[in-house]
Protein backbone atom coordinates (compact mmCIF):
# COMPACT_ATOMS: atom_id res chain seq x y z
CA UNK A 1 0.00 0.00 0.00
CA UNK A 2 1.16 3.26 -1.27
CA UNK A 3 1.87 5.54 2.42
CA UNK A 4 2.71 8.94 3.40
CA UNK A 5 6.06 10.57 3.87
CA UNK A 6 5.87 12.86 6.56
CA UNK A 7 7.81 15.53 8.23
CA UNK A 8 7.06 17.78 10.74
CA UNK A 9 9.42 20.79 11.26
CA UNK A 10 9.45 23.71 13.35
CA UNK A 11 12.03 26.71 12.27
CA UNK A 12 13.97 25.28 15.73
CA UNK A 13 14.46 21.87 14.30
CA UNK A 14 13.06 19.16 12.43
CA UNK A 15 10.45 17.38 14.84
CA UNK A 16 9.49 13.90 13.41
CA UNK A 17 10.18 12.32 10.02
CA UNK A 18 8.68 9.16 8.88
CA UNK A 19 6.35 7.21 6.77
CA UNK A 20 2.25 6.98 8.31
CA UNK A 21 -0.46 5.57 6.78
CA UNK A 22 -2.77 8.70 8.17
CA UNK A 23 -2.56 12.33 8.88
CA UNK A 24 -5.04 14.16 10.43
CA UNK A 25 -4.47 18.01 10.50
CA UNK A 26 -6.64 20.96 11.80
CA UNK A 27 -6.95 23.37 9.14
CA UNK A 28 -8.81 26.90 9.48
CA UNK A 29 -12.01 25.37 7.99
CA UNK A 30 -12.02 22.16 10.15
CA UNK A 31 -10.33 19.35 10.78
CA UNK A 32 -8.74 17.39 7.53
CA UNK A 33 -7.93 13.83 7.46
CA UNK A 34 -5.03 12.74 4.73
CA UNK A 35 -4.68 9.48 2.92
CA UNK A 36 -1.59 8.23 0.55
CA UNK A 37 -3.04 9.21 -3.18
CA UNK A 38 -4.78 12.70 -1.56
CA UNK A 39 -4.19 15.80 -4.25
CA UNK A 40 -1.84 18.15 -3.68
CA UNK A 41 -3.13 20.73 -0.61
CA UNK A 42 -1.23 23.51 1.21
CA UNK A 43 -3.15 24.86 4.22
CA UNK A 44 -3.02 26.88 6.90
CA UNK A 45 -3.33 25.11 10.25
CA UNK A 46 -5.24 26.18 12.88
CA UNK A 47 -3.75 25.66 16.40
CA UNK A 48 -4.90 22.04 17.72
CA UNK A 49 -3.89 18.53 17.81
CA UNK A 50 -2.50 16.83 14.90
CA UNK A 51 -2.63 13.03 14.62
CA UNK A 52 0.13 11.12 12.69
CA UNK A 53 -0.51 7.03 12.42
CA UNK A 54 2.71 5.34 11.62
CA UNK A 55 2.89 2.86 9.45
CA UNK A 56 4.15 0.85 12.29
CA UNK A 57 3.27 1.85 15.14
CA UNK A 58 1.00 3.73 17.76
CA UNK A 59 -0.20 6.79 16.55
CA UNK A 60 1.30 10.27 17.23
CA UNK A 61 -0.23 12.90 18.59
CA UNK A 62 1.55 16.33 18.30
CA UNK A 63 -0.09 19.74 19.38
CA UNK A 64 0.75 22.45 17.05
CA UNK A 65 0.53 26.19 17.93
CA UNK A 66 -0.20 27.50 13.94
CA UNK A 67 1.87 26.86 11.02
CA UNK A 68 1.57 25.35 7.30
CA UNK A 69 0.59 21.81 5.89
CA UNK A 70 1.32 20.78 2.11
CA UNK A 71 1.06 17.79 0.72
CA UNK A 72 2.43 16.59 -2.69
CA UNK A 73 2.60 13.25 -4.08
CA UNK A 74 2.23 11.80 -0.75
CA UNK A 75 5.07 14.03 0.43
CA UNK A 76 3.06 15.72 3.64
CA UNK A 77 5.41 18.43 5.69
CA UNK A 78 4.30 20.39 8.32
CA UNK A 79 5.86 23.25 9.23
CA UNK A 80 4.88 24.01 13.16
CA UNK A 81 5.34 27.30 14.47
CA UNK A 82 5.46 25.56 17.63
CA UNK A 83 5.17 21.63 17.92
CA UNK A 84 5.32 19.78 20.59
CA UNK A 85 4.75 15.57 21.47
CA UNK A 86 2.41 14.30 23.66
CA UNK A 87 5.23 13.08 25.75
CA UNK A 88 6.92 17.01 25.82
CA UNK A 89 3.70 18.52 27.15
CA UNK A 90 3.79 19.39 31.03
CA UNK A 91 0.24 18.17 32.20
CA UNK A 92 0.24 20.21 35.44
CA UNK A 93 1.94 23.41 33.99
CA UNK A 94 -0.61 23.18 31.10
CA UNK A 95 -3.69 22.93 33.66
CA UNK A 96 -2.24 25.77 35.98
CA UNK A 97 -2.01 27.71 33.01
CA UNK A 98 -5.01 27.04 31.88
CA UNK A 99 -6.56 27.94 35.64
CA UNK A 100 -4.67 31.13 35.03
CA UNK A 101 -5.45 32.35 31.87
CA UNK A 102 -8.84 31.78 32.51
CA UNK A 103 -9.11 34.45 35.46
CA UNK A 104 -7.45 36.98 32.88
CA UNK A 105 -9.20 40.06 31.68
CA UNK A 106 -11.26 39.01 28.66
CA UNK A 107 -9.56 42.17 27.14
CA UNK A 108 -5.80 40.58 27.46
CA UNK A 109 -4.99 39.15 24.23
CA UNK A 110 -2.29 37.64 25.73
CA UNK A 111 -4.12 35.64 27.96
CA UNK A 112 -6.29 34.68 25.74
CA UNK A 113 -3.54 33.32 24.16
CA UNK A 114 -2.29 31.14 26.51
CA UNK A 115 -5.51 29.90 27.11
CA UNK A 116 -5.87 28.92 23.30
CA UNK A 117 -2.17 27.05 24.03
CA UNK A 118 -3.02 25.51 27.17
CA UNK A 119 -6.44 24.01 25.68
CA UNK A 120 -4.81 22.43 22.66
CA UNK A 121 -2.02 21.20 25.08
CA UNK A 122 -4.89 19.36 26.93
CA UNK A 123 -6.79 18.25 24.64
CA UNK A 124 -3.64 16.47 23.12
CA UNK A 125 -3.24 14.57 25.82
CA UNK A 126 -6.56 13.69 26.76
CA UNK A 127 -6.79 12.36 22.90
CA UNK A 128 -3.35 10.53 22.87
CA UNK A 129 -4.70 8.26 26.11
CA UNK B 1 68.73 38.78 41.04
CA UNK B 2 69.31 41.88 39.14
CA UNK B 3 67.25 44.65 38.86
CA UNK B 4 66.81 44.32 34.92
CA UNK B 5 65.93 40.09 35.37
CA UNK B 6 63.36 41.15 37.64
CA UNK B 7 61.48 43.33 34.75
CA UNK B 8 61.88 40.46 32.37
CA UNK B 9 60.35 37.80 34.70
CA UNK B 10 57.86 40.29 35.33
CA UNK B 11 56.78 41.11 31.71
CA UNK B 12 56.41 37.04 30.63
CA UNK B 13 54.31 36.50 33.68
CA UNK B 14 51.69 39.04 32.92
CA UNK B 15 52.44 37.94 28.58
CA UNK B 16 51.42 34.37 30.09
CA UNK B 17 48.15 35.33 31.57
CA UNK B 18 46.79 37.26 28.85
CA UNK B 19 47.39 33.99 26.72
CA UNK B 20 45.29 32.05 29.24
CA UNK B 21 42.54 34.21 28.65
CA UNK B 22 43.06 34.50 24.97
CA UNK B 23 44.07 30.43 24.66
CA UNK B 24 40.75 29.75 26.67
CA UNK B 25 38.52 32.02 24.65
CA UNK B 26 39.71 30.58 21.33
CA UNK B 27 38.75 27.02 22.69
CA UNK B 28 35.20 28.27 23.52
CA UNK B 29 34.48 29.94 20.51
CA UNK B 30 35.46 26.71 18.46
CA UNK B 31 33.03 24.79 20.52
CA UNK B 32 30.21 27.58 20.16
CA UNK B 33 31.03 27.86 16.33
CA UNK B 34 29.74 23.66 16.07
CA UNK B 35 26.88 24.75 18.37
CA UNK B 36 25.62 27.48 15.76
CA UNK B 37 26.30 25.52 13.01
CA UNK B 38 23.86 22.67 14.61
CA UNK B 39 21.16 25.38 14.89
CA UNK B 40 22.09 26.24 11.51
CA UNK B 41 21.26 22.63 10.25
CA UNK B 42 17.66 22.29 12.07
CA UNK B 43 16.90 25.70 10.95
CA UNK B 44 17.39 25.00 7.16
CA UNK B 45 14.60 22.30 6.36
CA UNK B 46 11.70 25.16 7.52
CA UNK B 47 13.16 27.69 6.02
CA UNK B 48 13.63 25.07 2.56
CA UNK B 49 9.93 24.50 2.70
CA UNK B 50 9.13 27.55 3.50
CA UNK B 51 10.37 28.92 0.32
CA UNK B 52 8.83 26.26 -1.74
CA UNK B 53 5.59 26.69 -0.58
CA UNK B 54 5.66 30.34 -0.41
CA UNK B 55 6.45 29.83 -4.54
CA UNK B 56 3.57 27.89 -4.91
CA UNK B 57 1.12 30.39 -3.11
CA UNK B 58 2.70 33.22 -5.07
CA UNK B 59 2.04 31.57 -8.12
CA UNK B 60 -1.45 31.23 -7.54
CA UNK B 61 -2.65 34.18 -5.43
CA UNK B 62 -4.13 37.09 -7.80
CA UNK B 63 -2.25 40.17 -7.30
CA UNK B 64 0.88 38.91 -5.65
CA UNK B 65 2.40 42.18 -6.90
CA UNK B 66 0.10 43.97 -5.17
CA UNK B 67 0.19 42.26 -1.78
CA UNK B 68 1.78 44.78 1.21
CA UNK B 69 4.22 43.05 1.60
CA UNK B 70 5.48 42.06 -2.01
CA UNK B 71 4.51 44.91 -3.65
CA UNK B 72 7.43 47.26 -4.89
CA UNK B 73 8.32 50.51 -3.31
CA UNK B 74 5.84 52.90 -3.35
CA UNK B 75 7.58 56.24 -2.61
CA UNK B 76 11.45 56.14 -2.18
CA UNK B 77 11.37 57.88 0.79
CA UNK B 78 12.56 56.11 4.02
CA UNK B 79 14.50 52.44 4.42
CA UNK B 80 15.59 50.70 7.15
CA UNK B 81 18.03 48.19 7.54
CA UNK B 82 19.14 45.97 10.15
CA UNK B 83 22.84 45.48 11.32
CA UNK B 84 24.20 42.38 13.17
CA UNK B 85 27.17 43.14 15.31
CA UNK B 86 28.73 41.89 17.77
CA UNK B 87 28.16 42.21 21.86
CA UNK B 88 31.58 41.86 22.55
CA UNK B 89 35.16 42.85 20.87
CA UNK B 90 37.88 40.63 20.72
CA UNK B 91 36.60 39.22 17.46
CA UNK B 92 39.12 41.30 15.20
CA UNK B 93 37.21 43.10 12.06
CA UNK B 94 34.04 41.31 12.97
CA UNK B 95 31.78 43.86 13.95
CA UNK B 96 33.44 46.81 11.99
CA UNK B 97 32.98 44.90 8.45
CA UNK B 98 29.21 44.46 9.22
CA UNK B 99 29.29 48.00 9.83
CA UNK B 100 31.46 49.47 6.83
CA UNK B 101 29.36 47.50 4.60
CA UNK B 102 26.03 48.93 6.30
CA UNK B 103 27.70 52.21 5.62
CA UNK B 104 28.44 51.47 1.88
CA UNK B 105 24.58 50.36 1.51
CA UNK B 106 23.37 53.75 3.00
CA UNK B 107 25.38 55.54 0.72
CA UNK B 108 24.08 53.61 -1.98
CA UNK B 109 20.21 54.13 -0.83
CA UNK B 110 20.86 58.12 -0.39
CA UNK B 111 22.90 58.79 -3.42
CA UNK B 112 21.66 55.84 -6.10
CA UNK B 113 17.69 55.41 -5.24
CA UNK B 114 17.05 58.36 -3.88
CA UNK B 115 15.92 57.42 -0.35
CA UNK B 116 15.23 60.56 2.27
CA UNK B 117 16.16 58.90 5.01
CA UNK B 118 17.75 55.47 6.20
CA UNK B 119 17.54 54.45 9.43
CA UNK B 120 19.52 51.67 11.36
CA UNK B 121 18.07 49.13 13.66
CA UNK B 122 21.11 47.62 15.39
CA UNK B 123 21.77 44.13 16.98
CA UNK B 124 25.45 43.75 19.30
CA UNK B 125 26.92 46.47 21.50
CA UNK B 126 29.60 47.17 19.26
CA UNK B 127 26.97 48.63 16.37
CA UNK B 128 25.38 50.71 18.96
CA UNK B 129 28.34 52.02 20.16
CA UNK B 130 29.54 52.99 17.11
CA UNK B 131 26.31 54.98 15.84
CA UNK B 132 25.80 56.29 19.51
CA UNK B 133 29.36 57.72 19.33
CA UNK B 134 28.54 59.71 15.95
CA UNK B 135 25.24 61.26 17.34
CA UNK B 136 23.31 59.19 14.59
CA UNK B 137 19.34 58.15 15.08
CA UNK B 138 18.88 54.72 16.01
CA UNK B 139 15.36 52.88 15.21
CA UNK B 140 15.80 50.36 17.70
CA UNK B 141 18.80 48.26 19.46
CA UNK B 142 18.76 44.79 20.78
CA UNK B 143 21.41 44.05 22.63
CA UNK B 144 22.29 41.18 24.96
CA UNK B 145 22.27 37.81 22.21
CA UNK B 146 24.40 38.19 19.58
CA UNK B 147 26.52 35.15 20.61
CA UNK B 148 23.51 32.72 21.28
CA UNK B 149 20.33 34.12 19.70
CA UNK B 150 17.41 32.67 20.65
CA UNK B 151 14.13 32.07 17.80
CA UNK B 152 12.41 34.31 20.16
CA UNK B 153 14.45 37.57 19.87
CA UNK B 154 14.46 36.73 16.23
CA UNK B 155 10.67 37.01 16.41
CA UNK B 156 10.63 40.08 18.35
CA UNK B 157 13.08 41.70 16.07
CA UNK B 158 10.96 40.31 13.23
CA UNK B 159 8.10 41.74 14.30
CA UNK B 160 9.57 44.97 14.99
CA UNK B 161 10.63 45.33 11.46
CA UNK B 162 7.33 44.05 10.26
CA UNK B 163 5.30 46.89 11.79
CA UNK B 164 7.78 49.51 10.90
CA UNK B 165 7.25 48.33 7.19
CA UNK B 166 3.62 48.09 7.14
CA UNK B 167 2.89 52.02 9.20
CA UNK B 168 1.81 54.30 5.89
CA UNK B 169 4.94 56.67 4.63
CA UNK B 170 3.46 59.56 6.65
CA UNK B 171 3.72 58.19 9.97
CA UNK B 172 7.52 56.54 10.06
CA UNK B 173 6.74 53.87 8.32
CA UNK B 174 9.59 51.84 5.96
CA UNK B 175 9.09 51.37 1.79
CA UNK B 176 12.39 48.93 1.97
CA UNK B 177 13.84 46.58 5.05
CA UNK B 178 17.56 45.48 4.47
CA UNK B 179 19.57 43.38 6.47
CA UNK B 180 23.16 43.33 6.76
CA UNK B 181 25.02 39.69 8.40
CA UNK B 182 27.77 38.09 8.16
CA UNK B 183 27.61 34.96 6.30
CA UNK B 184 29.33 31.89 7.27
CA UNK B 185 30.64 29.98 4.27
CA UNK B 186 32.84 27.60 6.55
CA UNK B 187 35.45 28.10 9.43
CA UNK B 188 38.04 30.51 7.73
CA UNK B 189 35.81 32.45 5.16
CA UNK B 190 33.05 34.98 6.31
CA UNK B 191 31.67 37.21 4.33
CA UNK B 192 29.58 40.17 5.06
CA UNK B 193 26.30 40.06 2.71
CA UNK B 194 23.25 42.50 2.21
CA UNK B 195 19.76 41.10 1.56
CA UNK B 196 16.69 42.91 1.24
CA UNK B 197 14.32 41.14 3.15
CA UNK B 198 10.89 43.78 2.34
CA UNK B 199 9.31 43.68 0.07
CA UNK B 200 9.73 39.88 -0.51
CA UNK B 201 11.04 39.13 -3.70
CA UNK B 202 9.06 36.21 -4.86
CA UNK B 203 9.83 33.80 -6.94
CA UNK B 204 6.75 32.81 -9.39
CA UNK B 205 6.71 29.94 -11.04
CA UNK B 206 5.22 29.78 -15.01
CA UNK B 207 1.88 27.77 -14.63
CA UNK B 208 1.04 25.32 -16.59
CA UNK B 209 -1.79 23.96 -16.54
CA UNK B 210 -2.33 21.43 -19.47
CA UNK B 211 0.62 19.39 -17.47
CA UNK B 212 -1.23 19.51 -14.63
CA UNK B 213 2.17 20.81 -13.05
CA UNK B 214 4.16 24.27 -13.27
CA UNK B 215 7.64 24.15 -14.83
CA UNK B 216 8.38 21.57 -17.04
CA UNK B 217 8.79 18.24 -15.49
CA UNK B 218 10.62 17.51 -18.65
CA UNK B 219 13.72 19.31 -18.49
CA UNK B 220 14.15 18.14 -14.61
CA UNK B 221 18.14 17.03 -15.89
CA UNK B 222 18.43 20.45 -17.86
CA UNK B 223 17.75 22.64 -15.13
CA UNK B 224 17.34 22.14 -11.83
CA UNK B 225 14.46 24.34 -10.93
CA UNK B 226 11.87 22.41 -9.22
CA UNK B 227 8.81 22.51 -10.74
CA UNK B 228 5.34 22.70 -8.47
CA UNK B 229 2.34 20.64 -7.67
CA UNK B 230 -0.86 22.45 -8.55
CA UNK B 231 -2.45 22.82 -5.16
CA UNK B 232 -5.80 23.04 -3.71
CA UNK B 233 -5.44 25.69 -1.43
CA UNK B 234 -7.29 25.83 2.51
CA UNK B 235 -9.02 28.67 2.66
CA UNK B 236 -7.47 30.27 -0.38
CA UNK B 237 -3.88 31.04 -2.08
CA UNK B 238 -4.27 34.67 -1.03
CA UNK B 239 -4.66 33.76 2.52
CA UNK B 240 -1.98 31.36 3.05
CA UNK B 241 0.02 33.60 1.22
CA UNK B 242 -0.77 36.42 3.94
CA UNK B 243 0.17 34.04 6.63
CA UNK B 244 3.12 33.24 4.99
CA UNK B 245 5.09 36.06 4.22
CA UNK B 246 5.22 37.29 7.88
CA UNK B 247 7.13 33.72 8.58
CA UNK B 248 9.41 34.63 5.93
CA UNK B 249 10.54 37.27 7.83
CA UNK B 250 10.78 35.45 11.06
CA UNK B 251 12.76 32.80 9.41
CA UNK B 252 15.28 35.17 7.26
CA UNK B 253 16.14 37.46 10.35
CA UNK B 254 16.38 33.93 12.80
CA UNK B 255 18.94 32.69 9.86
CA UNK B 256 20.68 36.04 9.20
CA UNK B 257 20.86 35.78 13.38
CA UNK B 258 22.16 32.24 13.45
CA UNK B 259 24.73 32.68 10.47
CA UNK B 260 26.08 36.27 12.28
CA UNK B 261 26.51 33.91 15.80
CA UNK B 262 28.48 31.54 14.01
CA UNK B 263 30.69 34.01 11.45
CA UNK B 264 31.11 35.74 15.64
CA UNK B 265 32.42 32.48 17.10
CA UNK B 266 34.79 32.15 14.29
CA UNK B 267 35.98 35.64 13.86
CA UNK B 268 36.74 35.68 17.73
CA UNK B 269 38.21 32.30 17.62
CA UNK B 270 40.88 33.80 14.78
CA UNK B 271 41.41 36.74 16.27
CA UNK B 272 42.48 34.76 19.84
CA UNK B 273 44.50 32.36 18.11
CA UNK B 274 46.35 35.02 16.81
CA UNK B 275 46.92 37.00 20.31
CA UNK B 276 47.55 33.50 21.36
CA UNK B 277 50.07 32.98 19.17
CA UNK B 278 51.80 36.59 19.42
CA UNK B 279 52.05 35.83 22.88
CA UNK B 280 54.17 33.04 22.60
CA UNK B 281 56.39 34.74 20.39
CA UNK B 282 56.47 37.72 22.89
CA UNK B 283 57.40 34.70 25.52
CA UNK B 284 60.17 33.27 23.95
CA UNK B 285 61.87 36.99 23.48
CA UNK B 286 61.66 37.86 26.69
CA UNK B 287 63.09 34.27 28.04
CA UNK B 288 65.95 35.05 25.77
CA UNK B 289 66.55 38.76 27.07
CA UNK B 290 66.29 37.53 30.53
CA UNK B 291 68.94 34.69 29.93
CA UNK B 292 70.71 37.35 28.65
CA UNK B 293 70.66 39.86 31.31
CA UNK B 294 71.37 36.98 33.23
CA UNK B 295 74.29 36.13 31.72
CA UNK B 296 75.32 39.06 31.64
CA UNK B 297 75.23 39.74 35.40
CA UNK B 298 77.09 36.51 36.13
CA UNK B 299 79.91 37.54 33.90
CA UNK B 300 80.17 40.81 35.32
CA UNK B 301 80.56 39.20 38.81
CA UNK B 302 83.29 36.53 37.58
CA UNK B 303 85.12 39.33 36.29
CA UNK B 304 84.83 41.57 39.55
CA UNK B 305 85.63 38.37 41.68
CA UNK B 306 89.02 37.88 39.41
CA UNK B 307 89.49 41.59 39.60
CA UNK B 308 89.44 41.56 43.24
CA UNK B 309 91.35 38.54 43.73
CA UNK B 310 93.87 40.13 40.90
CA UNK B 311 94.11 43.24 43.21
CA UNK B 312 94.75 41.27 46.66
CA UNK B 313 97.40 38.85 44.70
CA UNK B 314 99.58 42.04 43.73
CA UNK B 315 99.13 44.25 46.79
CA UNK B 316 100.26 40.78 48.84
CA UNK B 317 103.58 40.29 46.52
CA UNK B 318 103.78 43.93 46.83
CA UNK B 319 104.04 43.71 50.35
Amino acid sequence: MAELTVSVVSLEHPEWEGSASQIVVKTLEGEMGILPGHEPVLATLAQGPIRIDPVDGDPLFFAVHGGFFSLDANRAIILADVAETAAEIDVARAQEAKAKAEQADDEDLEAAAALRRAETRLRVIEIAE
Amino acid sequence: MGGQQRVFRRKIRSVQSTKKITKAMEMIASSRIIKAQRQLEEAAPYTRELFAAISAAASHAAGVEKHPLTAEARLENRAIFLVVTADRGLAGAYSINAIREAEGLTRYLVDDRGFEDVIPYVIGRKGVGFYNFREREIGESWTGFSDQPTLSSAQEIAKALLDRFLLPTEEGGADEIHIVYTHFVNMVTQEVRVRRILPVEVIEEEVDVSEGRIGSPDNQTGDDKPYLPLYDFEPSANAVLDELLPRYVESAVYTALLLSAASEHAARRRACKSATDNAEELIKTYVRLANQARQAEITQEISEIVGGADALSSATAGS
